[in-house]
């Protein structure tokens, strides 16, 4: 059965012509298919390398060319799994989609990626993204932008733009991202598939190269919610290397809700007012009627503050990052540069290794560090994000779910945005409130405006993400989108 | 002008690297002189996607320095990162702590405690060439076995008034430390290292001049030395009307010059950011209790007791308090001597003899003499047993062999010579000594050494002086 066996073969001896090939399958159907016996982890491993290896989106920086051992009977059955580019992952490039990382390979291993692996996902991969995880359009990865599997002169969307369009096209099962504004929510709404921000602090940050460590954190994108569910399952836990990790205070179990009887839904208006694309205006408006039909309540609720998230978030973000950032130094690892002198080893180095977006944020963040701005900038971008934190709670007295559209438009075109930053930040507008409240938010397709997907996005509060992949789960089922693979 | 005095003002800034087990964030265990970059893992050397984790035993030692310097320890005390660009630092900052320390507000003998707060200690530089001195070097290696070592940084408000104040305290300090057997306390090896910030001001003046801080002075004697010249380097500006600028200074021991390192406009901005990688150290009521107990009773108290209930001068006493290990010994003598041997006494022959023969940077503990033996020894000499000076010659045989002083004294004859023996010797002696008998008579008492001398040299030294004096007096 191990070797490489055409996929109608194996299916065809069973005369099992529907579920033919194992890209058709969610992740979670493929487990069953392996516990059952009608499919091998091998078989799995063998078809996905198949289509890694012929990636066209440059979803992929780096794949696997072995098949891993996976224990018999690990839960999540050798599945194997798309890793974003910022997870270090032992003796395998982890570049952030950096120049000044190119060729870097870490002696150790992300916890998330070690969690999952043991779990049984081994690692497919290591996908694409904007260097350092800044932006909303992958287009700032050093290794070119990825393009977007339902058009391709349009971006997935960003940072965790490989990990989504492979997803989505069938590159791979599934795949881990971070989150730090809306990078795992943002591009998958562009692609259309799910994508979880998780509690801040569930799922440890060891090994994630850091971006903004007060808002990084990993989570899931795939193709419906149950996997998603099932990948959060094994990313979770305290991890004594992460001093601010928690873990989930309950198990994550599998989403089975089907309908939203009593499930209160709250419509900020802040967040869903001018600045919506009208397509996705359409969408949102169809989600909101089809969770009263589920049995949902919508209301409207406040969240006063929201309006200055991105400000706030792109004081303390880039704050953080110009620190985190200051490791690149060429005197350990990666890139180096200069004529010897150390001044210039700094300089020429990080003048050649770090692209334009990074350089623009280490900027910002040294600026707003500076003495004597400090109070000005990031002290009051603090107060601003405790008060967003403070809204969000005080919306959660009335309302269990909070539903926004995951970005303000579809998917835009390569190019679109690349030479107006601030438009390009605002594409985080409606996931970046969340992040700073540090409250797990989700991001499922609602439908189409003009062939491309529309995300919504689900919020609750912190440690609820039972609660909210139940009512994605339900959500989902009603909406009944299909995926790319399945568009023809 | 010239009629005015200047007076100094002196705050100290001391670096404490803690004796640990393992560095402050990381696992990697403390490096003695292992071969470079042998201790280091992926988090001290600041790998990407790296976190610190808080060691625990460090936050107890730094609890305990706070206690014993009688701070307040914070209920949460945060980590910040400071940030520059050097090579020795790997992260491209510090973690330290700024805004909120682990403790501040406390006390040390004459001198307030501003904070006490944890940081990381940075790699080292090895500069490769001919002169080991970053300017003429042809390459830097770093070793990052040092880099991440705990430290503690105690911090002083500026209480001393001259170099002599200044390095006196430093040495209570040190031995503050070393009793609470938190750190190595080494200057030489830099387990130890103070920085003074130096101003001066009219006499007589409340507000503090300008102040520069003078970096790493790694010994008592050029910390003193250093403070002097930049006392007098200040005073000297000052006396031609000039303005002292802030700057920080390095002492050049060897050529006893200061020099800039850099002016206050080259200043670094260190951007300092709450560490978002660590949580608040916030102590429980148990890890303050564990840190309270675990402090012993420490050199300034013990001195003031030792000058209390044993009635020793204060310099004595602070002798014996600052060197634990002697002052263990003394006071396990006195309890050994019983009522037999006068503290006071033992205190003598403790701080002056014993000391003498264990030479520098010895130990009774590190010689064969027993705390028990030493007792028995004094009380001989304070009963009349053994003379001083014979005493001398049996301490000198403990200190290298050991043994009971008793059986020493016996078995080389050293003891005190009987009083009829004696009183023959001395009738001996006065006979031999006639002129000197004479000239004594006739009112010359100087004359009596001569036959105090005779008298020592029949004995060997074993006769009492106060004694034989007695008795020359009595035929005089």
């Amino acid at each position: 059965m191990s070797e490489a066996t055409g996929f109608e073969a194996v299916f065809g001896d069973r005369g099992d012509t529907d579920d033919a090939r194992p890209v058709d399958h969610t992740a979670a159907e493929l487990i069953d298919h392996v516990r059952a016996g009608r499919l091998s982890a091998a078989e799995i491993w063998d078809d996905y390398q198949r289509l890694a290896g012929a990636d066209t989106l440059n979803a992929y920086l780096w794949r696997a060319d072995e098949a891993p051992e996976v224990a018999a009977n690990a839960p999540l059955a050798g599945v194997p799994l798309a890793v974003k580019d910022l997870f270090c992952t032992e003796g395998v490039p982890s570049a952030a989609a950096s120049k000044i990382l190119e060729g870097y390979r870490p002696p150790y291993t992300a916890t998330a990626v070690e969690r999952l692996r043991e779990a049984g996902a081994p690692m497919l991969g290591k996908t694409n993204m904007d260097e350092f995880a800044m932006g909303s359009s992958n287009e700032n990865s050093a290794f070119g932008p990825v393009k977007n599997p339902w058009d391709e002169s349009r971006v997935p969307g960003g940072s965790s733009g490989g990990s989504a369009a492979a997803v989505a096209a069938g590159l791979a099962p599934w795949a881990i991202g971070t989150d730090t504004g809306g990078s795992i929510r943002q591009p998958a709404a562009l692609c259309g598939i799910v994508g979880l921000k998780p509690t801040y602090g569930t799922v440890s940050r060891y090994g994630m190269i850091a971006f903004a460590s007060s808002l990084d954190q990993a989570g899931p994108l795939t193709r419906d919610v149950t996997d998603a569910a099932l990948l959060l399952r094994h990313m979770v836990g305290r991890d004594p290397c992460d001093s601010t990790s928690t873990g989930h205070p309950e198990e994550i179990a599998l989403p089975s809700a089907e309908r939203l009887d009593g499930v209160r839904f709250g419509v900020p208006p802040e967040l869903t007012g001018d600045g919506l694309e009208p397509g996705v205006r359409e969408v949102f408006e169809a989600t909101l009627k089809r969770i009263e039909e589920l049995g949902g309540s919508v209301q409207e609720v406040g969240l006063p503050h929201s309006g200055h998230a991105i400000s706030a978030y792109y004081v303390i973000a880039p704050a953080e990052a110009s620190a985190n950032l200051a490791r690149f130094d060429g005197v350990r690892y990666g890139h180096r540069a200069g004529n010897g002198d150390l001044l210039s080893l700094y300089e020429q180095t990080r003048e050649e290794g770090f692209g334009p977006e990074v350089k623009r944020r280490i900027m910002l963040g040294t600026y707003a560090l500076s003495s004597g701005y400090y109070d000005a900038y990031y002290g009051r971008a603090q107060k601003v994000r405790t008060t967003i934190a403070a809204d969000f709670r005080s919306a959660f007295e009335s309302v269990d779910v909070i539903v926004t559209p995951t970005s303000p438009t579809v998917a835009f075109a390569l190019g679109e945005r690349v030479d107006d930053p601030l438009a390009m930040y605002l594409s985080d507008v409606l996931t970046v409130p969340m992040s700073l409240a540090g409250i797990p938010a989700i991001s499922i397709p609602g439908g189409l405006s003009d062939g491309l997907p529309v995300g919504i996005q689900l919020a609750s509060p912190a440690f609820s993400e039972n609660r909210l992949l139940d009512a994605a789960h339900a959500l989902e089922r009603a909406i009944d989108f299909k995926g790319a693979r399945s568009r023809g | 002008m010239g009629d005015v005095t200047y007076e100094p003002v002196i705050g100290l800034e001391i670096h404490v690297q803690l004796r640990t087990r393992t560095k402050m964030f990381c696992g990697c265990e403390l490096s003695f002189g292992e071969p470079p970059n042998t201790r280091t893992c992926p988090v001290c050397l600041g790998l990407p996607g790296t976190l610190p984790v808080v060691n625990a035993e460090a936050v107890h030692y730094g609890l305990m320095i706070g206690m014993a310097l009688g701070c307040e320890p914070a209920p949460r005390s945060i980590f910040h990162r400071k940030n520059y660009f050097y090579p020795d630092l790997p992260k491209g900052y510090q973690v330290s702590q700024y805004d909120i320390p682990l403790a501040r507000e406390g006390r040390l003998g004459d001198v307030r405690i501003h904070r006490v707060h944890l940081e990381e200690d940075a790699a080292k530089l090895v500069h490769v060439g001919a002169s080991g001195r970053i300017h003429s070097a042809e390459a830097s290696d770093v070793d990052f076995n040092r880099g991440g070592t705990p430290l503690v940084e105690i911090v002083t408000e500026p209480d001393l008034r001259s170099a002599a104040d200044a390095s006196e305290w430093l040495r209570l300090l040190r031995a503050t430390l070393r009793r609470l057997g938190v750190s190595d306390v080494n200057m030489d090896e830099g387990s130890l290292r103070c920085d003074a910030n130096v101003s001066l001001r009219p006499r007589g003046e409340a507000t503090l001049g300008t102040k520069a801080e003078l970096k790493n002075m790694n010994s008592f004697r050029f910390l003193e030395r250093g403070v002097e010249a930049e006392i007098a380097r200040q005073e000297q500006i000052l006396r031609d009307g000039g303005r002292v600028e802030q700057e920080t200074l390095h002492y050049d021991v060897r050529s006893g010059t200061l020099s800039s390192l850099r002016s206050k406009e080259e200043a670094h901005d260190y951007r300092y950011l709450p560490e978002p990688d660590l949580v608040p150290v916030a102590p429980t009521e148990q890890m303050l209790a564990r840190a309270r107990d675990a402090i012993p009773e420490l050199p300034a108290a013990r001195a003031e007791r030792l000058g209390r209930e044993l009635e020793l001068p204060s310099k004595q006493a602070q002798l014996l308090a600052f060197r634990t290990e002697v002052g263990d010994f003394y006071e396990q003598a006195v309890a050994a001597g019983g009522d037999g041997a006068d503290p006071r006494a033992l205190a003598n022959w403790v701080t002056g003899e014993l000391l003498a023969r264990l030479g520098d940077g010895q130990e009774p503990g590190d010689s064969a003499i027993t705390p028990e033996s030493f007792a028995k020894l004094v009380a001989m000499v304070g009963a009349k047993d053994v003379a001083q000076s014979a005493a001398k010659d049996v301490l000198a045989t403990l200190v290298t062999d050991g043994g009971d002083p008793a059986e020493i004294v016996a078995s080389a004859g050293l003891g005190r010579t009987g009083e009829g023996e004696l009183a023959a010797i001395v009738d001996r002696a006065m006979a031999d000594q006639a002129d000197a008998v004479e000239k004594v008579r006739a009112g010359n008492d100087k004359a009596i050494g001569a036959i105090m001398g005779a008298v020592m040299r029949e004995t060997k030294g074993r006769a009492d002086g106060g004694e034989v004096q007695r008795l020359i007096r009595e035929r005089i």
